[in-house]
């Protein structure tokens, strides 16, 4: 910020001709950034203002808005829905993230085995990640269906009797993470590249030493892997825990709530029940929860990472 | 990278001169490729489910186990499909909003990751800190304030929110990737535009930018299909239904309070949905992995 003021200063003093080459290159890369430092300041820092304000208010947007102290903040600690969506989103986290993980991970590399039909079965596995969001949960609703469902097509078909994926309180959300692993094309793609970009040297150098395939994978490939795997870890757990339209669109967040995910929580206070203010105390749950949850993995993750140039 | 991968192959050095040798290479490939087609058959399997279900009479989308190849195709499904709510109109009113956003996000994002790249300004390293850490704010924290803010100068019920956002600094993630990639081209070049008088801008714009399609590609197609598929915004702030994007719409379209549900037609609705991102997913497919390595890899 100090960096604005002086070049503020400095244009003031009317001096601007008289500026050095490189003073004026950086005024100029200033202006050339300030789309982004507006949009900061407008969409990030503004609102977050207002958020800050909301939390205090009680408000349905009709009436006028009236303080009430630290009420929502109160209100967060008796609010039995919200410890069941904090306890939906955490399960889904905690199981999906894994699974998306390991599952993108075996996938790239068997892609990264030399057969035939490489790029065939790349694209196979990349195109459930770009189907729209919408068309997802809808073709999903569908492929969940207890009585005509493809899911319960394969489930009758090893001799168990149906499930009732989107009725079972137990079953939803399990169904949910299911449904999450049909699209890891990110990830996979990620690793993949990552996989390619490992030096042969060390395999060999590891066979030299004696390793087989498992002691190299252990070895070589997961240090050599470990940023693009920490990206991963963080991008898939910020991703996962902002799920709103499955649990908007397939279940509306039932049975029973056993997919009432944060975010779906957090709209319906705000936009169904109108109640702004405690949804803006909510919205400070979630990034806090993110925040402390984002800076577990940077610990316990991010110091295991094993960074160190391979040239 | 060679044609052999050396975790689970034999190495060079080592001559395959056993029969046996040859025989567990080949029975490795043989297993490879048979476990990659069982999982490209699951991946597949659910395109399969929604094309078939989308050409079924209604009556026989309801038998099980499911009839694969429809007897009779029906394609008037998807003449249905798209009548039943004006699709065509939302196609119109999405492509407004693609067309606004992609002016918008290549033209500020380019710029912006430029100064960050190129031009070395007081508090650049700061401001890219802030690049990261606002891609990684997640979209609900500021939504209700955001909402308020919006909806009190008015602009509930036009595309301003979807759009006027994008015209300052064109999402941090786009701002990330073309400073990644304005990174990667050599200096020299500019350098020596530099020395001939030429400014920043031109700079910029004569040399720079016509040096970098396949970012300015990847950021095109992220930018179609995150507009295309983009959902809780249009949810948020449009309400008006002859306004709808196609998202909205479909959305609206399950979500119709009609006795029951007739997923022949929500399928068809759902696949010509998903049709155009397909399509622009085979055209740039080339760019587009390489956008999606851009971001998860360091330049």
């Amino acid at each position: 910020m100090a960096g604005i003021e002086t070049t503020i200063t400095s244009l003031r003093s009317k001096r601007f001709i008289h500026l050095t080459l490189s003073k004026r290159r950086a005024l100029v890369g200033l202006l050339f950034f300030m789309p982004f430092i507006l949009g900061v300041l407008i969409w990030e820092v503004l609102p977050g203002g207002v958020a800050v304000w909301l939390t205090f208010q009680d408000w349905n947007l009709i009436s006028p808005p009236k303080f009430v102290g630290l009420k929502n903040i109160i209100n967060l600690f008796h609010d039995p829905l919200l410890l069941q969506s904090l306890k939906v989103t955490g399960v889904f986290t905690l199981f999906a993230v894994p699974l998306q993980l390991i599952i993108s991970l075996i996938l790239a590399m068997l892609l990264n085995i030399k057969v035939k039909g490489l790029s065939f079965f790349r694209t196979a596995y990349y195109l459930p990640t770009i189907v729209p969001a919408v068309a997802n949960a809808i073709l999903w609703a569908w492929i969940l269906n207890t009585e005509f469902g493809l899911l319960n097509v394969g489930v009758h078909a090893i001799g168990l009797p149906k499930i009732a994926w989107l009725q079972d309180p137990d079953w939803a959300l399990p169904a949910l993470i299911l449904m999450s692993l049909w699209s890891l094309g990110n990830p996979m793609i990620i690793f993949l590249a990552g996989l390619q970009g490992i030096p042969e040297v060390l395999y060999e150098a590891a066979m030299i030493d004696g390793a087989g395939r498992w002691a190299k994978f252990w070895n070589v490939t997961l240090p050599i892997l470990s940023p693009v795997i920490f990206f991963n870890v963080i991008t898939g757990f910020i991703n996962t825990f902002q799920t709103f339209s499955a649990g908007y669109l397939i279940t509306q967040g039932g049975p029973q709530n056993a997919t009432l995910f944060l975010a779906l929580y957090q709209y319906r206070v705000g936009f169904l029940n109108l109640k702004m203010g405690y949804a803006a105390a909510i919205a400070w749950v979630m990034l806090l929860t993110t925040f402390v949850l984002a800076m577990v993995i940077f610990f316990y993750l991010g110091r295991r990472v094993y960074y160190e140039d391979i040239t | 990278m060679s044609a052999e991968n050396p975790i689970f192959l034999n190495n060079k050095d080592q001559p395959l001169t056993s029969a046996r040798r040859w025989n567990s290479e080949r029975l490795w490939k043989f297993l490879v490729v048979t476990l990659l087609c069982v999982i490209a058959f699951f991946m597949l399997l659910p395109f399969l489910w929604l094309i078939s279900s989308s050409l079924k009479l209604e009556q026989r989308v309801f038998l099980f186990p499911p009839q694969w190849i429809p007897d009779p195709i029906r394609w008037a499904n998807y003449l249905e499909a798209l009548t039943y709510k004006p699709f065509f109109l939302y196609l119109r009113n999405t492509m407004i909003i693609v067309i606004i956003n992609e002016i918008a996000i290549i033209s500020s994002s380019s710029i912006c990751g430029y100064a960050l790249a190129r031009i070395p300004f007081p508090g650049r390293n700061f401001w890219f800190g802030v690049v990261v850490v606002v891609m990684m704010i997640p979209y609900f924290v500021l939504m209700v304030p955001t909402f308020i803010m919006l909806s009190r100068i008015g602009w509930v019920n036009t595309y301003l929110p979807l759009t006027v956002p994008y015209f300052f600094g064109g999402g941090a993630f786009n701002v990330f990737l073309f400073r990644q990639f304005f990174r990667t081209i050599p200096t020299d070049l500019s350098d020596a535009a530099r020395i001939d008088g030429c400014g920043e801008f031109d700079i910029y714009r004569r040399i720079i930018m016509p040096l970098s399609k396949p970012a300015i590609i990847v950021v095109a197609i992220f930018t179609f299909l995150n507009t295309w598929n983009s959902f809780i915004e249009p949810l948020l702030y449009i309400n008006n239904p002859n306004m709808f994007t196609v998202a909205l719409g479909l959305a609206n379209f399950r979500g119709d309070p009609t006795a029951y549900i007739q997923w022949n037609l929500l399928m068809a609705a759902s696949t010509t949905m998903t049709i155009p991102v397909i399509l622009i997913f085979f055209a740039g497919q080339r760019y587009f992995i390489q956008g999606v390595v851009m971001s998860g890899i360091k330049a």
